[in-house]
């Protein structure tokens, strides 16, 4: 159908979904149709669109969501919190070395599980179902989960840390300081690897297989035919998959809540634990101020990954 | 062959890393503290059903599955009615004026919520919406339609033209078109989209957590995370919680396991 390596394997990839089909033909459009849209409509922007906008009003001030009156803060909030506050900053830094982790630890995994179970035997297809289980769980429920395995006295890692003879190793896990965020990135790594090794069992199923036999006509390697087929070939898969597990690190709110509390000390704060704290300390004007930066530096960290990716997946 | 050996030792491992931590809570919430201490994975011998009486009896449990439950039929109801017909809309309305309803849809989708977040609850407190089940069914809709919109709209858009069109010559206006032809055939995207947007709404706990405080509307995942401060590390009381709390999701997922790979990975693609 197309050559490979073309962009359109990736809408086919996810069945589909994106395609948008221009109009053919003259027919002019019903009336009646342009109301169908207007409730969805109406409530996204009422809702959605509006207080995005009054986001920006909101970070420019000092309002506390009460008085009548604020101060115009212009761009102070920002420098503060970029600048200045240390929680803040504290919290980028978290969230940067868990989003880091979790993408490129998760991405392996989930692709190797999709090679592993790529072919749609009976064994594999109830392995597919287990390792996608855990994605169903609410956040909250996994973080007790872990929380427990990870108590430095009684939790089960501890246990086979002793079993393989390292207990000296174990350590106070989620109590540690500088190691605490990384034992909640194996956590989120855990909760949603089998959900993106399914995105990319998808792609994978659409690689034609005439590409492989060509490459074993030729003799390549196992390491050849990955790396000169399969990578390119899921790059739509590959793109998709790490830019929906950025997103869904930055948005690790309930995990972090559900493991270490609300709220949760310094070791665990990421942006949006640090928003909602703000928020619940009735600093709407700076609350907002994060949130916007929370929102750029999604934008940033989505950008320069695609444009890594890219690199990456460049045909030899 | 040693290869073949190899891809099962990880396939094996991995299955182990998954079903402990699943065991240990099943197991655990039917434990007192000390069996789940002195063997934290084992079975429960002998089963005690306290840790589940304590939960109605202490926790009243009872209130937040109500509102988790009414929370999530609610939202599911009006997210599918306004997302499919606005899909179905979009699906046939031609022009700019389509795409840029769309895009404005769409733009909803990618910013994240905590963007809109805090003014979103100002406008909510001043209707009178905070703290009430109907204002956190809005909430959750409001963020559950740009994703119904984009999996149906994807779906409507593949139907062929021809069945829009062929509808509309048997004199069947847009609204009879469908609600008879195009509601029927997009019973499996329907399924896959209320999958998703049900694992979503029962676990969430952002929105809850911003626009609730009574325990009155208290949902489950707010009840668990209460229970964490209650129980502190009572932990088979709080596993006993977080296997009711999973129960709806788990016993769907058994059934329909489909769907949930359909439209868990449809909803994935809207990064």
């Amino acid at each position: 159908m197309t050559s490979a390596g073309e962009p359109d394997v990736g809408v086919r990839v996810m069945a589909s979904v994106q395609r948008r089909r221009r109009g053919r033909g003259a027919t002019r459009t019903h009336w009646a149709l342009y109301l169908f849209p207007v409730p969805a409509l109406a409530l996204v922007v009422a809702f959605l669109l509006l207080p995005l906008v009054q986001s920006f009003q909101y970070a420019a001030t000092d309002w506390n969501g009460y008085s009548a009156t604020y101060k115009s803060m212009g761009l102070d909030n920002f420098i503060h919190a970029i600048f200045n506050d240390s929680l803040f900053q504290n919290s980028v830094v978290n969230t940067l070395k868990f989003t880091l982790v979790v993408v490129i630890v998760q991405t392996m995994l989930s692709l190797l599980l999709a090679v592993l179970l790529v072919k749609n035997s009976r064994l594999n297809i109830v392995l597919r179902s287990l390792f996608f289980f855990p994605t169903i769980l609410s956040s909250v429920a996994v973080g007790f989960i872990w929380a427990f395995i990870y108590d430095p006295t009684f939790g089960l890692m501890r246990g086979l840390f002793q079993m393989v003879g390292l207990g000296a190793l174990s350590g106070s896990y989620l109590g540690d300081q500088q190691a605490a965020i990384y034992w909640v990135a194996m956590v989120q790594i855990w909760f949603h690897a089998g959900q993106l090794m399914v995105v990319f069992i998808a792609g994978l199923q659409l690689v034609p297989q005439e590409l492989y036999e060509a490459a074993d006509i030729d003799g390549a390697g196992k390491w050849a035919r990955f790396r000169s087929i399969t990578w390119p070939m899921i790059a739509p898969a590959t793109t998709i998959v790490v830019a929906y597990t950025t997103i869904q690190c930055f948005k690790a709110f309930d995990l972090i809540l559900g493991i270490a509390g609300n709220p949760p000390g310094t070791a665990l704060d990421i942006l949006s634990t640090r928003i909602y704290t703000s928020f619940a300390n009735s600093q709407y004007g700076y609350a907002s101020a994060e949130s916007i930066i929370f929102m750029a530096v999604i934008g940033i960290v989505v950008l320069l990954q695609r444009w890594a990716l890219r690199l990456t997946q460049a045909r030899e | 062959m040693a290869e073949k050996w190899g891809r099962r030792a990880i396939l094996l491992v991995y299955a182990i890393m998954i079903v402990i931590p699943l065991l240990v809570v099943l197991f655990g919430g039917f434990k007192n503290i000390g069996q789940l201490y002195s063997s934290p994975l084992g079975p429960p011998v002998p089963p005690t059903g306290r840790n589940f009486t304590s939960l109605v009896t202490t926790a009243n449990i009872g209130v937040p599955i109500l509102n988790s439950t009414a929370l999530t039929a609610g939202t599911l109801v009006i997210t599918l009615f306004f997302g499919s017909l606005a899909a179905y809309g979009l699906a046939r309305i031609k022009g700019w004026i389509g795409w840029v309803i769309w895009a404005a849809l769409v733009l909803g989708m990618t910013v994240p919520a905590q963007t809109s977040l805090v003014p979103l609850y100002v406008t909510f407190r001043s209707l009178g919406l905070t703290d009430n089940l109907f204002g956190l069914i809005l909430v959750e809709t409001v963020h559950a339609i740009p994703v119904a919109v984009f999996i149906l709209g994807g779906f409507m858009r593949a139907l062929p033209r021809e069945l829009y069109e062929a509808s509309s010559i048997d004199g069947a206006g847009p609204w009879r078109t469908y609600r008879s032809v195009i509601m029927p055939l997009s019973a499996p995207s329907l399924a896959a989209t209320a999958i998703f947007l049900f694992v979503i709404v029962w676990n969430d706990l952002l929105y809850p957590l911003f626009f609730t405080t009574s325990p009155s509307v208290q949902t489950l995942p707010l009840a668990l995370l209460a229970f964490q401060g209650e129980f502190l590390t009572n932990y088979p009381a709080i596993f006993a919680g977080v296997t009711v709390a999973s129960l709806p999701v788990v016993v769907a997922y058994i059934f329909l396991q489909r769907y949930f790979v359909a439209g868990m990975t449809a909803g994935a693609t809207k990064g």
